[in-house]
């Protein structure tokens, strides 16, 4: 690891502060990715501001919403009766992510800031149309996963927290990737009373993405059975050699039929 | 457990070494560290194939902190020597195995990714990382040759050496086979591909190295599973140093699995600099080292083709094999596919008939050698899977296909068409305990029952031998190793009756300090609490051939039981003259030497004390004192044999092949320790069930390789497996003094084949007839699609 | 450099180190605790393992200087005295062990594990150990030890 400097913000107004002062300054959450990325010498931030120290982890449930501060822990989320029982999907979302020394560790706000393309929790924020509150703004899910490893957060903006709507029914299904066990193709089923809402992590090219013609087979009938037949295009998915783009395809609709059935 | 047997041989003694490693207090190399210490760090070669133009170190050489940086030309210029292959086999032609140079940093060229080109050494590992970043090297890049089937047409990647053909081999009757084949019923034929695998021991390997300038000696600690070998090669064939100015300690080593019984470029270049800065220096390899420059395992591919008679027996076999062995030839890189793989092509089966042939070829990537079980894998994958494929060509069930081939019980000592002789074995007994385990006549009641829950259920069988327990050095020899491999042990009876042993076996998980303690405690009548294994250290131990091939137990371990012989003779001497009796009637029992027929004994402490205090002793006949040593050359390898059965489900709607039951039941002669045994059967099958289902090193068309690292090499992990069912049969090994075989590999050796055997039984209903490995999901997901096209056309 | 505060094994320590030091390094270079080790550069083979205010991370994947403050066990802090923690003893027992490199992280792994889940099933524990490579046992005997041990602690 290139040498850098460690400092611990106070609050989020602190951080923010050291983040706008440093050269090249990274904002430390969990540190699960950015730490085996700092390892391997592939990036070489002058300051790292920890956010541990500024008050952000937190579940509360307001009415139709559970509201989750930026630096609560996987395991923290998993393990919430509130959200087991209101987001059930969002539970074992967030119970399978990595392994469990790295939910103890991985911050909701640091998956989401980071937006890896095989990352859980953005499927759970899109498909949910969550809200990510900042130090400067609220940004709509929608707006907020703008490619790989690319969002709408400004050099100096930090999450705070995301609310995630409750929805009536919720499942996540997640096909790992064998070797990291990250999400080969991960499907996130939320059933509202306006429809369904369907969002697809691992596979797409530009990071996670709505699945429409799933929303709208489910939304005219939310039954497995609605995807019979169904098949996705490949354009646009990742191939590796893990798994093609049509292997990919295949497994969106065979995960979206999986979580339909386990809501 | 019987009583008598509660620390002797054949009892499940929990291990004398677990309490160190289960509080922390394992001392592995990387624990170590020197005062003064420097650390090394390599700059390694990002393409696969170039010539170097230039290695620029200056702004490296200046930075602070660093003592120095080497290039292949001070290597050079220092007159070092290059790493060394360990055993050659001849051509076909009667020309000799190409052995072209393999510096320990490249010079002229560089031959895979990951390939050494300059080392760099300061105070601290950051700055020599830092310092290996500014190391400035100009490559003049050439087509890289990473496809095997191809390598003989691609780019030359050793000057003068011709198709890139390390060898080209032959075993067996090429004439008899032919004509085998020319009277056959049924010929059977098939590609088979081995694929490749990356050991990783879970401790990455790692040196530091020693320089004492005033005795002009060396003292290097390494993660080695045979630290004499390593000793031997390093000074007479690498650095020009006397064996006796070179102490080599292995500490605690944290799995081996092959990759570390070679001498690596790391360790040479360490030592190497020690002197040449006068410093200690450390050197560990990170895991994306370790995927870039341990020696890889396996990567064949075999032609195959069986001739069966009218009834169905097996009259011929002709395997034409294409071994990839890299951009260099690694010690064992010859033997392994050649010698440990073309003899084991007779596997259980009574074929009167086998050709081989095996051409060793260059890419460029890693070096290739031996992993767990080495060569033996291969060849069981091959034969294995041809049983099933030829039962399921001529509609029989693959276990009698089995049984009606195997070599009977009652025609041993049984010589192969391809050179070796089985001292001994019974194959059905371990098919039939199996076959009970797994249930294997309800197999088709639990086949339906999971194609009602949308699954489909296989069952596979492998029946392996392996030749292990290697080996006579004079065969060895003969067949163009160039080394003995016998076992050495000492065994010192203190004065107080406690004892040490020294052995040139090196224990890295294997337990050799609970087993080999067990055959000296049983043998002596004393408490295993006074018995003491010592081993990884050349400076204590006279010499060694180190652990691999299955062969610490079969050859160190009776070499052991040699030298407590002696001892017991002696000891019988010392105490006929002290009972005054004489020799011939005097016996050792239960920890006594007794005049037979008498009350008159002396314990085992009375016979050490008087050796060390001999004030009455045969002074006329014997010298004082209680050691012994026996060097153990075996008289033939060990054949342990049985039989594996996978089960598998496989999904197929995403293609997931879940390994859902286990059964085996394994013939390794006598066990000494048989929860250490069963431990060693559990870790073979993992390794094999990885190979087949999980794992695999992937080099893109640029040599480059894809997976160097566990976010893309598949390691097996716990919920990969259901709880594995492991039993035994027994035919004692009949030319050693322990009637043991060996265990380690057998699992490894065993399970590739019947994993595969069972996805394609499971998907043989759609008439899928091969899969290769590993059998991933897209894999077996796309085969299942095709299947299905075809049969709706 | 900066100082770095924390109770390792129920003792305080407190060390001046670069801000750039993963908490592993402290632990084995400064502190000399070399029971917690390394198999791996991307945080998946947990030999690194150990319980930082009771829960299990990886301790390669976390500065020192996150850690200061904190409350530290590693795998030479769960014994008492001579007596060993029901899951040392059970790995003793049954088997769980060979070259003993992943097996400190492994049994860190495994008391957090069955510390926070009563009744654990087998499947429960292979699923709760996936972040624990092992190259030898084929985690047969881990999982037995595994079963054993919770058994004894009151699982």
């Amino acid at each position: 690891m290139y040498a850098t400097d460690y400092v611990k913000a106070a609050d989020v107004a602190d951080a923010a502060a050291k983040l706008a002062a440093a050269d090249d300054g990274k904002l430390l959450a969990g540190g699960q990715t950015l730490l085996p990325t700092l390892k391997q010498r592939l990036a070489s931030p002058d300051k790292l501001i920890d956010l541990a120290g500024c008050g952000l982890s937190s579940i509360s449930k307001s009415g139709d919403a559970i509201k989750i501060g930026a630096m609560t822990c996987h395991a923290d989320v998993a393990n919430h009766k509130d959200v087991a029982a209101a987001n059930p999907g969002l539970a074992s979302l967030a119970g399978g992510i990595g392994d469990r020394q790295v939910r103890n560790c991985g911050t909701i706000g640091g998956s989401v800031a980071n937006n890896d393309p095989a990352a859980c929790y953005p499927a759970a924020v899109l498909a949910l149309g969550g809200t990510i509150h900042t130090s400067k703004r609220d940004i709509a899910a929608e707006d907020f996963f703008v490619g790989m490893f690319e969002t709408a957060l400004d050099e100096d903006e930090i999450i705070t927290a995301v609310t995630l709507p409750t929805p009536q029914k919720s499942a996540y299904i997640k096909f790992p990737n064998p070797a990291s066990r990250y999400a080969m193709v991960g499907v996130f089923v939320a059933q509202f009373a306006d429809g369904v809402r369907v969002a697809v992590t691992g596979a797409g090219e530009d990071g996670v993405f709505r699945a429409s013609d799933i929303e709208a087979a489910l939304t005219a009938k939310f039954d497995a059975a609605s995807l019979d037949g169904m098949t996705m295009s490949e354009d646009g998915l990742m191939g590796d050699i893990h798994a093609s783009p049509a292997y990919r395809a295949h497994l969106i609709v065979e995960m979206a039929r999986r979580a339909v059935a386990a809501c | 457990m019987p009583e008598g047997i509660a620390e002797g041989i054949g009892a499940s003694v929990r291990r004398k070494e677990d309490r160190k490693f289960i509080t922390g207090r394992g001392r592995y190399t990387d624990d170590i560290n020197r005062a003064g210490q420097l650390h090394a760090f390599f700059v390694r070669s990002d393409v696969a194939h170039a010539k170097i133009k230039s290695v620029d170190i200056k702004k490296a050489a200046a930075m602070d902190g660093v003592a120095a940086v080497y290039t292949g030309q001070d290597i050079a210029d220092d007159g070092v020597g290059g790493l060394i292959c360990g055993w050659v086999v001849p051509n076909r032609d009667g020309s000799a195995t190409h052995e072209p140079p393999h510096p320990i940093l490249a010079k002229d060229k560089v031959r895979y990714v990951g390939d050494h080109v300059a080392m760099v050494v300061a105070d601290s590992l950051a700055t020599a990382q830092a310092a290996a970043e500014l190391v400035n090297v100009t490559y003049e890049t050439l087509p890289a040759v990473v496809d095997l089937a191809s390598a003989a047409t691609a780019a030359e990647i050793h000057d003068g050496m011709a198709n890139n053909t390390y060898f080209d081999w032959e075993l067996g009757d090429e004439a008899a086979t032919a004509d085998a084949f020319s009277k056959a019923k049924h010929v059977v034929s098939a590609t088979l591909r081995n694929n490749r695998l990356i050991p990783n021991a879970v401790e990455p390997r790692a040196a530091v190295a020693e320089y004492d300038h005033i005795a002009d000696s060396y003292v290097l600690h390494s993660t080695t599973q045979n630290p004499h070998l390593l000793r031997l090669v390093i000074c007479a064939f690498v650095l020009n140093i006397p064996e006796s100015k070179m102490q080599i300690v292995a500490p605690d080593v944290g799995g081996g699995f092959g990759s570390k019984i070679y001498l690596y470029a790391e360790e040479a270049c360490c030592t190497w600099a020690a002197k040449k800065l006068r410093r200690p220096i450390k050197w560990t390899a990170d895991r994306t080292q370790a995927f870039l420059s341990d020696a890889h395992g396996r990567d064949h591919i075999n032609k195959v083709q069986m001739a069966l008679d009218d009834n169905n027996k097996i009259i011929g076999l002709r395997v034409d094999t294409l071994a990839n062995l890299g951009g260099y030839l690694s010690a064992f890189a010859v033997v392994t596919p050649t010698y440990l793989h073309g003899t084991l092509l007779s596997g259980c089966y009574a074929i009167p008939a086998i050709y081989t042939n095996v051409k060793g070829m260059a890419t460029t990537t890693a070096p290739v050698d031996a992993y767990r079980g080495a060569g033996r894998p291969e060849a069981t994958f091959l034969l294995e899977r041809m049983m099933n494929i030829a039962a399921a060509e001529i509609g029989m069930d693959p276990a009698e296909f089995r049984r009606i081939n195997f070599i009977p019980k009652d025609a041993f000592p049984y010589q192969t068409a391809v050179a070796l002789q089985y001292d001994i074995g019974d194959y059905e007994a371990p098919l039939d305990r199996a076959l009970e385990m797994i249930d294997y006549k309800g197999f088709e009641s639990r086949r339906a029952e999971a194609a009602k829950r949308g699954k489909y259920r296989g069952i596979g069988l492998s029946s392996y031998i392996e030749a292990c327990g290697i080996a006579p050095s004079a065969v060895v020899g003969a067949l163009g190793g160039r080394v003995g491999l016998y076992e050495s042990a000492v065994v010192r009876v203190d004065p107080t009756g406690t004892v040490s042993v020294f052995t040139g076996a090196h224990s890295h998980g294997q337990g050799h300090d609970t087993t080999f303690a067990q055959i000296v405690a049983d043998k002596l009548g004393i408490p295993l609490a006074n018995v003491e294994i010592v081993h990884g250290d050349t400076n204590r131990i006279p010499f060694g051939m180190g652990t691999y091939g299955s062969r610490s137990l079969a050859v160190g371990g009776t070499a052991i039981s040699k030298a407590v012989d002696k001892v017991i003779e002696k000891g019988k001497i010392i105490a006929a003259h002290m009972l005054e009796a004489a020799d011939s009637d005097m016996e050792f029992k239960d920890g006594k030497f007794a005049v037979a027929g008498t009350d008159k004994e002396k314990s085992f402490g009375e016979i050490a004390l008087s050796a060390y205090v001999p004030h009455n002793f045969p002074h006329d006949r014997l010298e004082p004192g209680l050691e012994e040593t026996a060097f153990y050359d075996p008289l033939n390898f060990t054949y342990p044999s049985g039989t594996h059965i996978a089960e598998v489900e496989i999904d197929p709607a995403t293609g997931v092949v879940t390994l859902v039951d286990w059964a085996c039941c394994d013939d390794f002669g006598n066990l000494i320790n048989p929860m250490i045994v069963e431990g060693q059967v559990h870790g073979g099958i993992a390794q094999g069930v990885g190979q087949a289902l999980l794992e695999n090193a992937h080099y893109d068309e640029n040599g480059q390789l894809l997976t160097a690292s566990y976010m893309d090499y598949c390691m097996p992990r716990a919920d990969n497996f259901p709880s594995l069912q492991v039993d035994y049969t027994v035919t004692a090994c009949t030319h050693n003094d322990l009637g043991v075989k060996g265990c380690g590999e057998a699992g490894a050796i065993a399970s590739p084949p019947a994993l595969i055997n069972a996805v394609v039984d499971a998907l043989s209903p759609l008439g899928v007839t091969d899969m290769t490995m590993p059998a991933s999901p897209e894999k077996v997901w796309r085969a299942i699609q095709n299947a299905q096209t075809k049969a709706a056309e | 450099m900066p100082t770095v505060s924390m109770k390792v094994n129920g003792q305080s320590v407190s060390h001046d180190v670069a801000d750039n030091t993963l908490l592993v390094t402290f632990l084995r270079e400064t502190l000399g605790l070399t029971g917690t080790h390394i198999g791996c550069d991307t945080s998946q083979c947990g030999a690194c393992v150990i319980h930082v205010n009771g829960a299990s991370v990886k301790s390669c994947t976390m500065l020192a200087a996150q850690a200061n403050g904190a409350d530290v066990t590693t795998i030479e802090g769960i014994a008492n005295g001579d007596e060993l923690h029901p899951m040392q003893q059970a790995f003793h027992e049954n088997h769980g062990l060979q070259c003993g490199f992943c097996t400190p992280g492994m049994i860190m792994s495994a008391i957090e594990l069955v510390e926070t889940n009563k009744n654990l099933s087998e499947q429960d524990i292979r699923e709760g150990l996936e972040g624990n490579i092992c190259r030898c046992t084929g985690y047969h005997n881990i999982v037995k030890s595994v079963q054993d041990a919770a058994q004894k602690m009151g699982g």
